[in-house]
């Protein structure tokens, strides 16, 4: 839709100045009125989506926030009894089990995002870099690199599910039949050790986004930089420490903020490891949400505590963007 | 010039299309109506080993239907996984299938809702009135004294599955009829890759099952007479204790099944590796998986005094599918209609038999193919040993928090974790304290 707007604007002045007897009263300013409203015409539908699609749910999930919508009640929302703000209380009262067990689905979520987004980064640029020169097989490399992303996440995780398995999966027979590293198989799916399977996988999945993109930072680094260095007796840590990642600095930016949200909202990745009723160790907030809501037919409770989630991560966001922001101006200074 | 102009007016279109289609939902608080008599959605669970088994099954008897009144029964087979969600996604925008089926421990749950029509004496009448169905059946329909949400479709029931060979080798020449007996068989058996018990530690409705049935043996129920929940009583403690102790103390159950939620208990039965599992209807199961009907027997499941009967020797619950119509179908005489065929005496007959389920319909009963060894068990147990788990509209949230916890509770046992009747004791209250509270 933009792309027409673009071009259309421009193509209807021009039309506007050849087209004679344009310079008439009436016939100019409906004129005018088109030139003006075209572009937001033409605009219109996709507005209309957006409103569709993102604001009327955002809106009615907010509203639910504040209502009692339990089972008797879903059939015709507009007869849920307003709670004004007890949805939320609930919610954040610590010390009673509903707060308790979100807050603790929160810190899992905050510990389970930073290893997350911290190992994909890493991987991913180490990755980039060591990809960085030309040599045999290195598009091939890279093709390979990205299956992970690639790959459609239902049939990925359900893979990884079958891996993870107690009896028959591969972890388990490599870890303890073959090495020996564990005196009995391992609980994967189930227990304490459900956190490790789900960041191992969310790793797996996250990691070649971050290779892509840095991948594509690195081709922006000028050449020059590096052979001066080299003249000048930098070393290739040196050189990695003074100048890529310097120059990579914007890139990594909006990377570690992108995937942040998307570690921090991911869904698939333990719905799928683990079903409706995710271990304690691993209850990442989107899916003790979803239990909240869905499973319980709590809906107003779920609708708060997502608006409490989208508020944080409105927060985090809007720090992170003030702090790179201000770095970005000093630095320019 | 032109262009731009087909281009304002495809942008003035598709607005308008949009606005249209957003004003268009479903009125979800409308009544049914006779809008469209030639059609029907219908939502199916599923019964069979998989989606496909089921669509062989049903397509022909909805051809027949279309033969006998001209309607056409549009089927879609909805996985255990997504029908509950599906359901509730259907009841909150208005559109949804015409007739469905329902896990009857829903019943009273949905029935809150309002989205399904009442069964109430007119409606019952045009399928041939209320006396036609078995009385257990008709007790997970719905909130004792109100109408009823739904009809009962398929009955079910639990009972003991075993494997002769695995018996006959560990010397075992009846099936146990008591816990007691059962541990004992199951010790002999265990050892060298094979276990005694079957579970399904992360099944959440299956783990409900297994607890509702052991606390009516320990004269517990999970809520009060007036619907309140109550899990944390000494009966219903020592029921959750009991059946994670099968894996805990008894040893009984590998641990690896605290992790299975998807039959992987029935795989493991039909493959030797498990000699017993307790289950619902499962034969048909079996012989799709390549077990032949004569390797395995089937035993009612065991209770304190091996005597199935009332109260605490309750050894299952009223297991079934209940067939449900959405109030605001465009098609209500004709989803009446099809009720009628699908519980008339012919139609149980083919269908239960396909499923190796119990017709719920009396007439349909005396059918000798429904009082062979394997379903003359159900058909018994049914008869005189099952309760339905409690129809509360809070019983979805009880199959989650209790379920929840009992897997919790298979996974401490399984990594070796002590399990006490204090740990038990503890996440039940926990469990209890998730509830809603009104």
């Amino acid at each position: 839709m933009t792309t027409t707007t673009a071009t259309a604007g421009p193509g209807e002045r021009t039309a506007g100045k050849t087209t004679p007897g344009a310079a008439r009263g009436p016939r100019r300013r409906t004129g005018r009125i088109r030139r003006i409203g075209l572009p937001y015409l033409l605009l219109l539908p996709a507005l209309l989506l957006e409103l569709l699609v993102h604001l009327v749910p955002m809106v009615i999930g907010i509203v639910m926030s504040f209502k009692e919508l339990t089972q008797f009640y879903i059939r015709d929302w507009t007869t849920a009894p307003w709670t004004g703000l007890d949805n939320y209380s609930l919610s954040v009262d610590f010390n009673a089990p509903v707060g308790e067990a979100l807050l603790h689905s929160f810190l899992v979520t905050c510990a389970f995002t930073l290893l997350s987004v911290g190992l994909c980064w890493a991987i991913g640029t180490t990755a980039a870099i060591c990809m960085q020169d030309a040599f045999r097989g290195r598009g091939l490399l890279r093709a390979l690199f990205l299956v992970p992303y690639a790959l459609p996440v239902y049939a990925a995780v359900i893979t990884w599910a079958f891996m993870f398995q107690h009896d028959n999966g591969l972890v388990n027979h490599v870890l303890h039949d073959q090495l020996g590293l564990t005196d009995k198989p391992s609980f994967w799916l189930i227990g304490d050790n459900s956190f490790v399977a789900l960041l191992v996988v969310s790793v797996w999945k996250g990691w070649p986004f971050a290779f892509l993109i840095v991948m594509a930072g690195l081709q922006n680094i000028p050449k020059e930089l590096y052979e001066a260095a080299g003249l000048d007796g930098a070393g290739v840590w040196q050189q990695i420490r003074r100048i890529t990642l310097p120059s990579l600095r914007p890139v990594n930016q909006v990377l570690v903020l992108v995937l942040f949200l998307w570690t921090f909202n991911d869904f698939n990745t333990p719905y799928v490891l683990f079903g409706e009723a995710a271990p304690e160790a691993a209850d990442l907030i989107s899916i003790h949400i979803y239990q909240s809501s869905f499973v319980t037919w709590n809906f107003g409770t779920g609708a708060a505590m997502s608006v409490l989630l989208l508020l944080f991560l409105l927060l985090v966001t809007g720090v992170y963007l003030f702090l790179t922001s201000r770095g970005r101006r000093s630095a320019r200074a | 010039m032109r262009s731009i102009r087909a281009a304002a007016v495809g942008a003035v279109t598709m607005s308008l299309a949009l606005a249209a289609s957003a004003c268009g939902g479903g009125s979800a608080t409308g009544g049914g109506s006779n809008d469209s008599p030639k059609e029907l959605t219908y939502w199916a669970s599923n019964q069979g080993a998989n989606v496909e088994v089921d669509k062989k099954v049903l397509q022909p008897e909805l051809d027949k239907f279309e033969k006998q009144t001209g309607i056409k029964v549009k089927l879609e087979v909805v996985p255990w996984s997504d029908l509950l969600n599906r359901i509730l996604t259907a009841t909150t925008s208005g559109q949804g299938p015409d007739v469905l089926n329902i896990g009857n421990t829903w019943s009273a749950s949905l029935q809150a809702t309002g989205a399904l029509m009442p069964w109430d004496d007119k409606n019952l009448d045009k399928i041939g009135g209320s006396d036609r169905f078995v009385e257990s059946a008709l007790g997970s329909t719905g909130v004792r004294g109100q109408d009823p949400a739904a009809v009962p479709l398929y009955s079910m029931a639990y009972a003991l599955y075993y494997n002769k060979k695995m018996f006959a080798e560990a010397g075992v020449t009846e099936p146990p009829a008591t816990w007691d007996e059962l541990v004992e068989t199951g010790r002999k058996i265990a050892g060298n890759g094979k276990w005694g018990l079957g579970a399904e530690g992360s099944n959440l409705s299956n783990n409900i099952h297994q607890v509702f049935v052991l606390g009516k043996q320990h004269g517990a129920d999970f809520f009060t007479a007036d619907g309140k929940p109550d899990f944390t009583s000494d009966g219903a403690v020592a029921a959750v204790k009991q059946y994670v102790d099968l894996m805990a103390k008894d040893k009984v159950i590998a641990p690896g099944n605290a992790e299975y939620a998807q039959n992987q208990s029935l795989g493991d039965f039909a493959k030797g590796k498990t000699a017993m599992v307790l289950w619902q209807t499962a034969s048909a199961t079996f012989r799709t998986m390549g077990m032949k009907d004569d390797e395995w027997g089937v035993a009612p499941a065991p209770v304190p005094s091996g005597a199935p009967g009332a109260g605490k020797q309750t050894n299952s619950m009223v297991a079934g599918i209940n067939m449900a119509v959405f109030k605001n179908s465009d098609n209500i005489d004709g989803a009446t209609e099809f009720v009628k065929f699908m519980t008339s005496e012919a139609e149980q007959k083919i269908l239960n038999k396909a499923y190796g389920s119990i017709p719920p319909v009396k007439a349909a009963q005396s059918d000798p193919a429904f009082n062979g060894p394997a379903t003359g068990v159900l058909r018994e147990t049914l008869a005189t040993s099952a309760a339905p788990l409690p129809q509360v509209p809070d019983e979805s949230q009880f199959e989650t928090a209790v379920g929840t916890a009992v897997k919790e509770l298979f996974a401490d046992a399984a990594a070796g974790r002590p399990v006490t009747t204090e740990s038990v004791k503890a996440k039940l209250a926990k469990a209890q304290q998730q509830m809603p509270t009104k």
